[in-house]
């Protein structure tokens, strides 16, 4: 567990062994309960952890101590995911296991960590891999959980179902499958609602796949309300070109952030007119690919380097949203040249002693300033 | 587009392999010359937010074209700060990056101003020329230290870079100073005076376009054409063929394409080439005609030498009017929303953008704000600039502003505070109570119970009052005093919030009424606190073992029926305990118990005797 300083700095203030087997996932609870933790292991158990308030040394040393107050073990096979419930529901998790088993736990009293009940247990059918608890508090929608499989068995069963719970059975139902995602699935999340009436539900797959799920009048059957869902896709995007691992949404669910086998991490968002396209690509060690420029204010958006790329699904070429990368200033333009070529910019050797009235600032066009506007500038070391 | 930030290694301080990575995005926010521009342009944006539509026709017109000149005065004072860090840093990487940006915030303010003429101003025939003067002079100035070296040479006619000077003085269309460079020319040169004095008058009495309502576009045109054909009279008779520099002026009077463009380097750019077009071949210029003399312009001066940059396809975009166009290209080409933001909110004030249904924000300058806002939001104090703009978002604005305002972190009380004001103003009812139950749950958790308290207490959260105040009562329990008192003294009407929190504060009354030695008062409370059912049973006990010394005063304190009252509570404690078995058992229970049986026994006796004496007075 890493903490963030005053100054800003990350500093490593606990790190202990406990699982007997690799630990595949951890998650937070929501701050509302305090300093919690989640985690699941391949040893088939998930855990629970606590941060205590140690003594002041402790902090002075920047040391934190965790306390586990209740292992999971009903499980029979590996954990694969945990994740709380949104917190209007309570302090409540999911986990799910390569045997399939989705299970639903309870912590009646939030105060006591220790003291967990199994309320669901919901058999999938398929090896689970992933899920995410939609996170809308809307009374218009009853908690549903999306669950992704890694099943690699050569079949075309959906990879990723839905399940909502339904308050007259008091149990969760499989709502929805999605037909069209047959590959194996390593990871789903849904996107924060923002008082949307239909859901976003992004899937880690061989490629990255966002749906759009909306909620259909309920069916009246004998069992009560399931609600049927009008599913869309609304971006496929296959850059990575390889497996795609984890998805993961901003805060306002409207940029998606996906990495993958390629070892990049990439970054996606919908423009205004509501077309998903690629706003980042970064390598694994963070810095950007295709030297995206870091200096200046205003850096052109490359976006994705691959214009070669698309998504048939968004239509128009995306290259209309970018600018080709500039790798070498093109012949005979005005700007890449002489910015290439000439000396530094008057503009610092000369003083400035224009007044304030009329302030001329050397045009942007200015022959000696590298260009303001274009796109990647100089590649370091050109 | 993110940037990479610090990197975090793993613990114990010895440099190991990083293996997580802390990326940020949008690092202009931090950029301390910047900041003026996001504080003064905040408040030119919720000035115009807040300005009065009552306003109509004219004046609000001129309203909003002085907003739109505020905002790029503070581009320009943001211009002169990054020029002075850039001169003053000896960093040649900081001086470079500092130029840069120095340009880039020169061409937004030359889109800006653009976008000003033409769709806030939306300057008709006639003064729309002046103002594309007006731009093209102050926006080129790569030309300034040519001018500035003639003018102060001692004999500038005499200067090789003369001529120059007097034809870009022409093709900006500044006849005066052209006319006073000429008159050294013709005083230095006794044989050219004839030419001289022609080509004088020539520009002395060019017509243009006048800013009042002195004269109309009919009677401009006719002057005009007047004007034109004496300088096509001249240059036909010869008049200025041994001379070919006036000979070139004289045709770029008369709107000569070509002689124009012979003269492409003192112009540097097309749009300097499009306005002094206008200037000589059609000063009566409409708005909508502008676009075919851009893309002309354009080709002529590029020439197929060089293709369009971005600068170029937004400044195009602007001249056909194409407002949707110019935003587009500006969000794709600069990474900060800051631009295209305010720009588009100013837009849409002059009623100029219609509402495409979107699902990220009802229309384009509601998706920009948005998006810049939640950008302002990850800085640790410009996020409250944002709180601004979310409030004038009227879609997504609202949950926007719930979804940011959760996340912010509340490292200090102070922030945590500043950030519940703003909710509890907006009537946020369930951030405010989640912000102060995770405020509880940090004091809490570092047993700070009185903060913890108060904490609930704000959120009006009766569930965690209840925790808390078992905390304290137990803590009471243990130790034989209370923690926090000044707050528990002071609970006020939140006492009420939860039943044991008031019994928390009304136990606390009682032991304060005991060290004021009022015990007739106490002594009525701590029976209240009983047979009002404000104590839990638990702590019945300890209420009970409180009353021991009541009891053993010299004075009698409690009366008959009080007597009685405590007797009664006492053997409903005992009798209807379920751990009558514990009772039993417990040496120092049931010691206590024999005790207060005994005080109360003896204090109803005392009374009983009390009472029924006749007092003497």
């Amino acid at each position: 567990v890493w903490d963030k300083s005053e100054n800003g700095d990350w500093h490593c203030t606990a790190s202990w062994k406990t699982h007997s087997g690799s630990v595949w996932r951890v998650t937070w609870a929501h701050p509302e309960f305090g300093q919690v933790l989640a985690s699941c292991s391949f040893d088939r158990t998930a855990a629970v952890w606590e941060e205590i308030v140690g003594e002041s040394n402790d902090k002075l040393r920047g040391q934190s101590h965790w306390v586990k107050r209740t292992t999971l073990v009903d499980s029979r096979t590996s954990v694969t995911d945990v994740k709380f419930a949104p917190k209007h529901m309570g302090l409540m998790l999911a986990t799910c296991s390569a045997d399939g088993v989705v299970r639903i736990y309870e912590a009646p009293d939030v105060m006591n960590l220790s003291q967990w009940s199994l309320q669901h247990e919901i058999s999938c059918k398929l090896s689970c891999s992933c899920i995410s608890w939609n996170p809308s508090s809307s009374r218009a929608h009853s908690p549903m959980i999306a669950v992704g499989s890694d099943d690699n068995s050569p079949n075309i069963l959906a990879k990723v179902q839905i399940y909502e719970y339904n308050e007259n059975t008091r149990k969760y139902a499989k709502a929805e499958a999605l037909m069209t995602v047959t590959d194996p699935v390593h990871d789903i999340a849904f996107a924060p609602n923002l008082g949307r009436s239909f859901h976003i539900l992004a899937v880690a797959t061989k490629d990255v796949r966002i749906f759009t799920l909306k909620p259909l009048r309920k069916e009246v059957t004998s069992s009560g309300g399931l609600t049927k869902f009008e599913i869309h896709i609304v971006a496929q995007f296959d850059n990575h070109n390889s497996q795609v691992w984890r998805v993961s949404w901003n805060i306002t669910g409207t940029v998606l952030a996906s990495s993958g086998d390629d070892g990049c991490v990439r970054l996606w968002k919908a423009n205004y007119m509501d077309n998903w396209k690629c706003t980042g690509i970064l390598k694994g060690n963070g810095s950007p690919v295709n030297g995206s420029s870091q200096q200046g204010i205003f850096n052109a958006s490359l976006g994705s380097a691959n214009t070669s790329l698309q998504n048939s699904l968004n239509g128009s070429s995306a290259s209309r949203y970018f600018f080709p990368p500039l790798d070498s200033p093109r012949a005979g333009s005005r700007w890449s040249s002489h910015a290439q070529l000439l000396p530094p910019p008057p503009l610092i050797e000369q003083s400035c002693d224009a007044d304030t009235a009329n302030l001329q600032y050397p045009h942007p066009r200015r022959r000696c300033v590298s260009r303001p506007l274009n796109l990647l500038p100089e590649n370091e070391g050109v | 587009r993110a940037l990479t930030g610090s990197v975090a290694g793993t613990g114990e301080g010895a440099p190991s392999t990083s293996r997580v990575f802390v990326v940020r995005r949008d690092q202009d926010i931090y950029i301390q010359t910047l900041r003026k521009l996001f504080n003064e342009s905040h408040g030119i944006f919720m000035g115009l937010q807040r300005s009065e539509e009552e306003l109509a026709g004219k004046s609000r017109k001129a309203q909003l074209v002085q907003v739109s000149k505020n905002y790029r005065s503070v581009i320009r004072a943001c211009m002169e700060d990054m020029h002075q860090a850039a001169i003053s840093t000896r960093d040649p990487a900081l001086q470079g990056q500092y130029s840069t940006q120095v340009s880039i915030l020169s061409a937004m303010e030359l889109i800006w101003n653009l976008c000003e003429i033409l769709f806030v101003e939306a300057a008709a025939a006639g003064p729309l020329l002046l103002r594309l003067l007006d731009w093209v002079r102050l926006h080129v100035c790569d030309v300034d230290s040519m001018v500035r070296e003639v003018l102060s040479s001692e004999n500038p006619s005499k200067h090789k870079l003369f001529w120059n000077v007097v034809d870009i003085f022409v093709l900006q269309g500044r006849m005066d100073e052209a006319r006073h460079l000429l008159s050294k020319e013709a005083s230095a040169n006794p044989t050219s005076m004839n030419m001289y004095k022609i080509l004088d008058d020539l520009m002395k009495k060019m017509p243009v376009p006048s800013l009042g309502n002195t004269q109309t576009l009919t009677e401009l045109e006719l002057k005009w054409q007047h004007w034109h054909e004496e300088c096509q009279r001249y240059l036909q008779d010869g008049t200025f063929a041994s001379n070919p520099h006036m000979e070139s002026i004289c045709k770029v009077l008369l709107g000569d394409e070509d002689a124009i463009l012979e003269k492409k380097e003192l112009m540097t750019t097309w749009y300097h080439f499009l306005v002094t077009r206008l200037l000589y071949s059609h000063p009566t210029v409409k708005p909508m005609e502008l676009r075919f003399y851009a893309q002309s312009s354009m080709d002529l001066f590029l020439g197929g030498e060089s293709s369009p940059e971005p600068l170029d396809m937004i400044l195009m975009a602007a001249f056909e009017f194409e407002m949707h166009q110019v935003i587009k290209e500006c969000s794709i080409v600069l990474s900060n929303w800051w631009f295209v933001a305010h720009l588009t909110d100013l837009l849409d004030h002059c009623k100029l953008l219609q509402s495409h249904n979107l699902y990220f924000g009802s229309n384009m300058r509601e998706f920009l704000l948005l998006e810049y806002a939640s950008g302002l939001f990850s800085h640790h104090s410009l996020w409250q600039l944002g709180v601004d703009y979310f409030d004038h978002c009227p879609q997504y604005g609202r949950v926007y502003l719930e979804l940011h305002i959760e996340r912010i972190p509340l490292s200090t009380e102070q922030k945590a505070l500043k950030v519940l004001r703003i909710c509890e103003q907006r009537q946020m009812h369930e951030q405010v109570r989640s912000i102060c139950k995770i405020m509880a749950m940090k004091a809490l958790r570092n047993n700070r119970l009185g903060s913890a308290l108060s904490w609930s207490i704000r959120a009006k959260d009766a569930a965690f009052a209840t925790l808390i105040s078992d905390r304290f009562l137990k803590d009471y329990c243990e130790r034989g005093c209370f923690s926090d008192l000044d707050l528990i003294d002071n609970l006020g009407p939140s006492m009420l919030l939860s039943d044991r929190l008031t019994f928390l504060g009304k136990y606390r009354e009682f032991h304060r009424l005991y060290g004021e030695k009022r015990f007739p008062e106490a002594a009525r409370l701590l029976l209240t606190l009983m047979t009002a059912h404000i104590a839990p049973c638990s702590f019945w006990m300890t209420l009970l073992t409180d009353a021991l010394p009541l009891l053993e005063q010299k004075e009698v304190i409690f009366s008959a029926e009080q007597t009685y009252e405590l007797m009664r509570c006492l053997e409903d404690l005992t009798a209807g305990n379920p751990d009558k078995q514990k009772f039993q058992d417990d040496d120092v229970e049931t010691t206590k118990v024999e005790m207060l049986r005994l005080a109360l026994a003896r204090n109803l006796a005392r009374v009983i005797v009390k009472e029924g004496t006749v007092e003497g007075s």
